[in-house]
C-alpha cells in the first residue's frame, strides 16, 4: 500500500546515492521500534534498572517528570519500567497466538487445498463454524472453560483467529495447484508429490511470512484486550493491556497511566502493520 | 481501390476537406524516476472522413499518442507541441475542464475489448448514454431513446432488450460494438479506436473493420491505432509507422506498403508471415550454419525416428465438460489426428473451438472421456506407471503464457533443467542445457537471471529451451506467438522452423491466426466447435476449402500486406 | 494478495448445484440457499459449544455452576434442567431443543433466567454497535475520497492518521477519548446512560479504528479500479476525475468492503464488549465479562450465542447485498 511511504523528495535528494534515497523513513522507524520492543522483551534490563513491581507509596501518582518519565502509578510504581517489563507478555501473546492460529491454519489451508473433495469440504465447513463466531467471544469462551493465563489467552486467540489464515492458505494452495507451471511440471513426468513439494508448497507458503508479521498486530490488540477485560496475566503482573485496565479508574487523577501504556501498544502495532505491508508489496512485486 | 473512391466522394461533398485535427511535433515525457521520452516529434493531420493509422510495435507510444489526443496522457505527462489544433481550439494550453467539452464530443475514443472498457457493474445502455448526459445532448426523456438508436447504428441487435445487459453477458463482438455506439454518440466528427478488433476472433475482427469502415465512408475520420499491418491496410488511408516514440515513415497506404523507405518498415513488413513467405525466413537472424556434428540424437529413448512414422495420434477423442445446471460443454467431439516424425502440424480454430483442450489430450494432462491417444505407439490409457513416464518425455509443451509456466522462484537455469532431474550425473545435465540454449539461441549470461526480467522473445526462447531438453519426439505449442509483437513473433517462428529441420522434432502448432499457420506448417486441422471440420496439406486447404467454415474463416482474415501489394 | 480479500468474503458460501434462474425465482434461491446456510452454520456453532463443554477439564455440573459448585440443591437442578443423568446424545437433543427455542437456563449467580437477562441487556450493546458501524461507513468514503483526491498534500496526512487508527486498540482509544473530551473538556458526559451524550464517545472509539480500516480498503479498491480501462472510457465521454471515481470506481471499491463489513460485524461487537468496560456501560459486554469472572456458563453460552446469532445475521444479509450488487454473481447464482 502506497498510503504509508512518505514520498521521499526534498531538495538533497537528487544528490543521494540510490540506495538511501530508497530507503523509507517510515520503514526505518518501523524497524527501529520492533527492535527497541523487542530488546525490552529479551533483557527489560538494559533499558531500566528499576523493579516493575517496586511499589513507593511516597511517590505514587506522579506526573510524567524527569525521575519517572512516564510517571508513577496509584501505587507509586514507575510506569515506564511497566511498559519496558511489559513487553514480554504482550509480544509473546501475540506472537503466540499468532503462531498457533497460522499453524493450525496452515495446516487445515494445505489439506483443504491439496486433499481429496471430501477433505476440502470437511475443513471448509469447519472453518466456518470457527468463523461463525465473533473472534474475541469465541477466545473469551475458550478461556471461560479452560480458565485464564497467558498461556491459554494465547492458545484461545490462536484457535479464534485460524480462519482467516485457513482461508487464505487453502485458496492459494488450489490456485498454485493451477498455476501453468505446475501442470508444466507435469508434462516433464513429475508425480504428484513431487509437484507438490516442489511447486506447490514453495509458492503457496511463500507469503507466510508477511502473514505473520500482518496478523502479529491485530493479535497484540486482541490479546491486551482480553487481557484488559482480566483475563490474561493477573496482578501486579506488568502487562498493556492490564496496566490499562488498573488505569481506568483513577483517569482523572493520572491521566499518564492510561496513556502511556498504549502509545507502546499503537507503535508496536503500527511498526508491524507498516512493515508486513512492505513485506507483502516486496512479496507481490515478484510474482508474475 | 475502395480507397481512392472514397476520396472522390468527400471530394465532392465539400470540395476540400475540412482537417479535423493538425499536430506538429508532438512530445510526451513521462517524468518521475525513469524518464521516458514516449512520443518525439509526432505529425498527424486528418480530415473529415479520413482514415490514417498508427502502425508500432509495443513501446512504439502509439497508445500514449492516442491518449494524448484526448488529453488523457496519463499521470506524469508533459505534453508539449508546436501545434495541437482539433477542429479551431487550440488544445496546448486548455484546462480540464475545456477539455470536458471536447471529449466525447469532438472526439471519439474506443479502446481494445479487455471486457473491461466497459464498466463491469452498469448496464451497456447506460454506458452508452453517460455521453449523451455528461454533455446535455437531449432531454431527460429522450435519452432512452436516443440510446437504443446509437446502439441500433453499429449492429448491435435489439437494443431495447439487450443494452439492458452487463458487459458479462455479451460476446467480445458486441461488446465492442457498443464501445463504438458509445464513443459514436456524442456526434463526434473524429474516433480514435485504439487496438479496437485486438482479441477479437477473425471473423468477428472483420466485421467491427466493416462497422469502422462504414463510419468513415459516412464522413466521420478515424484514426486506427494497430500493431497489426494487415488489419490496418485493409481500411486506412495513411499509415504512420512509429517505432520508440517517433515516427519513422509515413504515407499512403499504398506508398507505405509497396515502396517502404524505412528499413524498419521493410523489416516489418517482412515479419509478416503469410502464404507466400512459405519457406522464407521472417526475421534478420541468419539461418544456422550447418553444423559439423549434427545434433546427436542418441536418447536411448524409444523414439521412431524415421520421417513418415507417426509419433502421436489421436482416434476419436471426445471429451466433454460438466456446467452449472446440469448442461454439458462438448470441448473435443470426435477429433482424431495423427502426427508424423518430423512433420509440423497446424490447428486452427476461433475460441472455443476445443483447439486448446485437444492439446491438453494429446498431453496426457487430461483423459478424454472416449476415444483413445497413442504416443510413440503406446497407450496414454493403458500404458502402465513407468511406461507413461517414459512417454511423458517424448511429449513436451510450450504455452502462450511462458511465465506463468516457470516457477516464479526459478531462475533461467533451474527452469530449463527442471525436466532434467531424473539425469544423473550433473556434467550431462550442464552438456543439454548448453545444447538447448545454442539450440534456442539463448546467450549462456542469462542462465542466472530470472525469467521476469526477460523480453518476452527471450521468455519464449527460455520455454522452447526447457521443452527441448528431454529430446522430445513432438513439441506441441499452443498459439506461442499470439502474445508477441511481430518482429520477435518472425524470430520465434524462425527458430520453431530450424528447430523442426535440424532436429527432426515434429510440431503441433496451434493458433488462431491463419496467416502464421499458413506460413509455417505442413498440414492444417481446422475445428470448429469441437470437431474437426476440414483437414490435408495446408496449401490444399487454403487455397481450395471445401467446408464453409473454412471459407468463412479465409475471407474475414485481414488480407495480409504481401497480396496486397501482390494486388 | 488480492486473495486475502476474496477468500475472506463468504464464510457462508454452500456451493450447491446452481441452477440456472432467471428474475424472481433466481433471487428468492439465492436468499433462500443464503439463509439455509446461515441457519446450518448456526447449529453446528451451537453443536460446538455444547461438544466444547463436554470436553472441557473437571465434571460438567461443577463448570456450569461455577461459584455455586458446592450448592447441593443447584446441583440436582441442574442435572435435571441439563439431563446430565442421561446419555450423551440425549443431552445433546435436549440442548439442541431447549437453545433455538429460547430456553438458555438459568444464571445461577444472578438468579435469573439467561434469556431475560439478555433480553435487558441486548438493547445498548446492539444500539452502541450500529452507530458505530454507521460512523465508521462514514467516515470510510470521506477518508477514501480524500485520500484519492487530486490534492496530494492531503493524501500522507490523512493515510498517516488511518495508519495511527487501525493500529490503536479501540480500548485504548476509549481510555483517550473518555480523558480528553470527557474528563478533561467536558463536552460529552459519560454519566447519563441512555442520552446520546453517552453514546457519541463508545461509538467513536469503535468506529475510527474501523472506519480507517474500510477506507484503507475503499482506497486500494479505488486506486485498483481507476487504472482499469473503463475510467479512461468514462474520462474520453467528458466524465470528469471526480464522477469517474465516484460513480465508476467507487463501486467497484466497495464491494470487498462490502464483504469485509460483514466480517467486522464479528470485530464490532468483541469491541463492544470490550469498550463497554471502559466506560462502565450497561450492556451485553458487561453482562458477559461478569460471568467469565465467576464462570458462570450458561450466561457465557447464552450471551455468546445470541452475539454470534447477530454475526451470522449480519454476514448472510451483507452477503446476499453484495451479490446482488454485483451484476456479474447475480447472473450465474455460483
Amino acid at each position: 500500500m502506497t498510503a504509508v511511504s512518505i514520498p521521499s523528495g526534498g531538495l538533497f535528494a537528487a544528490h543521494l546515492p540510490r540506495w538511501i534515497r530508497g530507503i523509507r523513513p517510515t520503514l526505518v522507524l518501523s524497524l527501529l521500534v520492533l527492535a527497541v520492543a523487542a530488546s525490552a522483551a529479551i533483557a527489560p534490563g538494559l533499558w531500566t534498572h528499576t523493579d516493575p513491581l517496586h511499589a513507593d507509596p511516597l511517590a505514587a501518582r506522579q506526573p510524567p517528570s524527569l525521575a519517572h518519565l512516564a510517571g508513577t502509578d496509584i501505587q507509586g510504581r514507575d510506569v515506564l519500567t511497566r511498559i519496558v517489563y511489559g513487553a514480554r507478555f504482550s509480544l509473546l501473546i501475540g506472537l503466540g497466538a499468532t503462531l498457533v492460529a497460522l499453524g493450525l491454519g496452515a495446516i487445515l489451508g494445505i489439506v483443504a487445498g491439496v486433499g481429496p473433495r471430501w477433505a476440502d469440504q470437511l475443513v471448509t465447513r469447519l472453518v466456518d463454524v470457527v468463523a461463525a463466531f465473533p473472534e474475541v467471544l469465541l477466545a473469551l469462551l475458550m478461556i471461560a472453560l479452560s480458565g485464564r493465563g497467558a498461556i491459554n489467552l494465547a492458545l484461545a486467540l490462536g484457535v479464534a483467529g485460524l480462519p482467516k489464515y485457513a482461508r487464505t492458505i487453502r485458496a492459494t494452495v488450489q490456485q498454485t495447484r493451477c498455476a501453468g507451471y505446475v501442470e508444466q511440471a507435469t508434462t516433464f513426468g513429475a508425480s504428484r508429490w513431487q509437484r507438490l513439494v516442489r511447486h506447490v508448497l514453495p509458492n503457496a507458503l511463500g507469503p507466510l511470512p508477511v502473514m505473520v508479521t500482518i496478523g502479529f498486530g491485530g493479535a497484540i490488540i486482541s490479546s491486551s484486550g482480553l487481557s484488559f477485560l482480566g483475563l490474561g496475566p493477573q496482578p501486579p503482573a506488568a502487562e498493556w493491556g492490564l496496566m490499562l485496565a488498573e488505569s481506568r479508574n483513577y483517569l482523572r487523577q493520572t491521566w499518564w497511566t492510561g496513556v502511556f501504556p498504549g502509545v507502546a501498544l499503537t507503535a508496536v502495532v503500527m511498526a508491524a502493520t507498516v512493515l508486513g505491508r512492505h513485506l507483502q508489496e516486496r512479496y507481490e512485486r515478484r510474482l508474475p | 481501390m475502395t480507397q481512392t473512391i472514397r476520396e472522390v466522394v468527400v471530394a465532392q461533398d465539400q470540395g476540400r476537406p475540412e482537417v479535423l485535427l493538425s499536430v506538429r511535433g508532438l512530445d510526451v515525457r513521462f517524468g518521475g524516476r525513469r524518464d521516458v521520452h514516449a512520443v518525439r516529434g509526432l505529425d498527424l493531420d486528418i480530415s473529415a472522413g479520413q482514415c490514417v493509422a498508427i502502425v508500432g510495435e509495443s513501446g512504439s507510444g502509439k497508445s500514449v499518442t492516442a491518449r494524448t489526443l484526448v488529453g488523457l496522457a496519463g499521470p506524469g505527462a508533459v505534453v508539449s507541441a508546436k501545434r495541437f489544433q482539433i477542429g479551431d481550439v487550440d488544445a496546448r494550453r486548455l484546462s480540464e475542464r475545456a477539455w470536458r467539452k471536447i471529449r466525447g464530443r469532438s472526439i471519439g475514443l474506443v479502446l481494445q475489448d479487455a471486457q473491461n472498457s466497459l464498466d463491469p457493474l452498469r448496464p451497456v445502455r447506460r454506458e452508452v448514454g453517460e455521453v449523451l448526459i455528461r454533455h446535455q445532448l437531449v432531454p431527460r426523456r429522450q435519452l432512452a431513446r436516443t440510446v437504443d438508436q446509437a446502439l441500433s447504428d453499429v449492429g448491435f441487435p435489439d437494443p431495447q432488450v439487450r443494452g439492458g445487459q452487463y458487459p458479462h453477458q455479451l460476446s467480445g463482438g458486441l461488446r465492442q460494438r457498443a464501445l463504438i455506439a458509445a464513443a459514436l454518440a456524442g456526434g463526434p466528427k473524429l474516433i480514435v479506436a485504439d487496438e479496437p478488433t485486438t482479441a477479437l476472433d477473425v471473423t468477428i475482427q472483420a466485421q467491427i473493420l466493416e462497422l469502422l469502415r462504414s463510419k468513415c465512408e459516412a464522413g466521420t475520420a478515424l484514426l486506427l491505432i494497430s500493431h497489426d499491418l494487415a488489419v490496418v491496410s485493409s481500411i486506412a488511408d495513411r499509415v504512420l509507422v512509429m517505432k520508440d516514440g517517433v515516427v519513422v515513415e509515413s504515407g499512403t497506404t499504398t506508398q507505405v506498403l509497396e515502396d517502404p523507405q524505412h528499413d524498419y518498415t521493410t523489416r516489418l513488413l517482412r515479419a509478416i508471415p503469410s502464404a507466400s513467405t512459405r519457406g522464407h525466413r521472417l526475421s534478420a537472424d541468419a539461418a544456422p550454419e550447418a553444423e559439423a556434428t549434427p545434433v546427436a540424437r542418441d536418447h536411448g529413448l524409444p523414439v521412431a525416428r524415421d520421417r513418415g512414422s507417426v509419433v502421436l495420434c489421436a482416434q476419436a477423442v471426445h471429451k466433454s465438460f460438466e456446467l452449472p445446471g446440469h448442461r454439458r460443454l462438448v470441448a473435443v467431439d470426435g477429433v482424431s489426428v495423427s502426427v508424423k516424425a518430423g512433420q509440423k502440424l497446424g490447428v486452427v480454430g476461433e475460441s472455443g473451438s476445443g483447439k486448446s483442450t485437444l492439446a491438453r489430450i494429446l498431453l496426457g494432462l487430461q483423459a478424454p472421456d472416449t476415444g483413445a491417444v497413442q504416443v510413440l505407439g503406446t497407450d496414454w490409457g493403458t500404458a502402465g506407471r513407468e511406461h507413461r513416464h517414459e512417454i511423458r518425455r517424448a511429449v513436451q509443451f510450450v504455452s502462450q503464457d511462458p511465465l506463468g509456466s516457470f516457477d516464479p522462484r526459478y531462475t533461467v537455469e533451474e527452469v530449463i533443467s527442471e525436466p532434467l532431474r531424473s539425469v544423473s550425473s550433473a556434467q550431462l545435465r550442464a552438456e543439454r542445457v548448453r545444447e538447448v540454449l545454442a539450440l534456442t539461441r539463448l546467450s549462456p549470461d542469462l542462465l542466472a537471471a530470472l525469467p521476469r526480467k526477460l523480453s518476452g522473445g527471450q521468455r519464449q526462447r527460455v520455454s522452447i529451451a526447457r521443452a527441448l531438453a528431454l529430446r522430445p519426439s513432438v513439441l506441441i505449442c499452443d498459439e506461442p506467438v499470439s502474445a508477441l509483437d511481430v518482429s520477435i513473433q518472425a524470430q520465434i517462428l524462425d527458430l520453431l522452423d530450424d528447430l523442426n529441420h535440424r532436429t527432426g522434432t515434429s510440431l503441433v502448432f496451434i493458433s488462431h491466426d491463419l496467416s502464421v499457420v499458413h506460413h509455417l506448417v505442413d498440414d492444417v486441422v481446422v475445428m470448429e466447435a469441437g470437431r474437426v471440420v476440414e483437414s490435408g496439406p495446408v496449401t490444399q486447404v487454403f487455397a481450395d476449402p471445401q467446408h464453409a467454415y473454412t471459407r468463412r474463416l479465409i475471407a474475414a482474415a485481414p488480407k495480409p500486406a504481401h497480396d496486397l501489394r501482390a494486388a | 494478495m488480492t486473495t486475502t480479500v476474496e477468500t475472506a468474503v463468504s464464510p457462508l458460501a454452500v456451493p450447491l448445484a446452481g441452477e440456472r434462474r432467471s428474475g424472481h425465482g433466481a433471487l428468492a434461491f439465492l436468499v433462500a440457499r443464503r439463509v439455509l446456510a446461515g441457519v446450518l452454520v448456526l447449529w453446528a456453532a451451537i453443536t460446538a459449544t455444547f461438544l466444547a463443554i463436554q470436553l472441557a477439564p473437571g465434571d460438567t455440573v461443577s463448570l456450569l455452576l461455577g461459584e455455586n459448585r458446592d450448592d447441593p440443591v443447584l446441583r440436582a437442578q441442574t442435572i435435571e434442567r441439563w439431563g446430565l443423568n442421561q446419555p450423551l446424545w440425549v443431552q445433546y437433543l435436549t440442548y439442541l431443543r431447549r437453545i433455538p427455542s429460547g430456553d438458555l437456563g438459568i444464571s445461577y449467580t444472578l438468579r435469573q433466567p439467561v434469556a431475560h437477562l439478555i433480553a435487558i441487556n441486548a438493547g445498548p450493546t446492539f444500539t452502541l454497535a450500529a452507530v458505530a458501524a454507521a460512523g465508521a461507513i462514514v467516515i470510510a468514503i470521506l477518508g477514501a475520497l480524500i485520500v484519492t483526491s487530486p490534492v496530494h498534500w492531503l493524501r500522507p496526512l490523512v493515510s498517516g492518521y488511518e495508519l495511527i487508527m487501525v493500529s490503536a486498540p479501540s480500548f485504548w482509544l476509549a481510555i483517550v477519548l473518555l480523558w480528553l473530551f470527557s474528563f478533561e473538556l467536558g463536552w460529552f458526559s459519560i454519566v447519563k446512560q441512555g442520552s446520546w451524550q453517552a453514546l457519541v464517545l463508545p461509538a467513536a472509539s469503535l468506529a475510527l479504528p474501523i472506519g480507517a480500516y474500510l477506507s484503507q480498503l475503499l482506497v486500494s479498491g479505488i486506486d485498483r479500479a481507476m487504472e482499469q480501462p473503463f475510467i479512461i472510457t468514462t474520462r474520453a465521454r467528458g466524465s470528469s476525475l471526480l464522477a469517474a471515481r465516484i460513480q465508476h470506481a467507487l463501486r467497484h471499491a466497495a464491494l470487498p468492503a462490502l464483504h469485509m463489513l460483514g466480517l467486522i460485524v464479528g470485530s464490532l461487537l468483541g469491541g463492544a464488549v470490550i469498550v463497554e468496560q471502559v466506560f462502565g456501560r450497561v450492556g451485553l459486554g458487561q453482562l458477559l465479562v461478569d460471568a467469565v469472572k465467576v464462570k458462570d456458563m450458561p450466561l457465557i453460552l447464552g450471551v455468546t450465542l445470541v452475539t454470534t446469532a447477530v454475526f451470522v445475521a449480519a454476514s448472510t444479509v451483507v452477503d446476499i447485498l453484495g451479490t446482488l450488487i454485483d451484476p456479474r454473481t447475480k447472473g450465474n447464482l455460483r
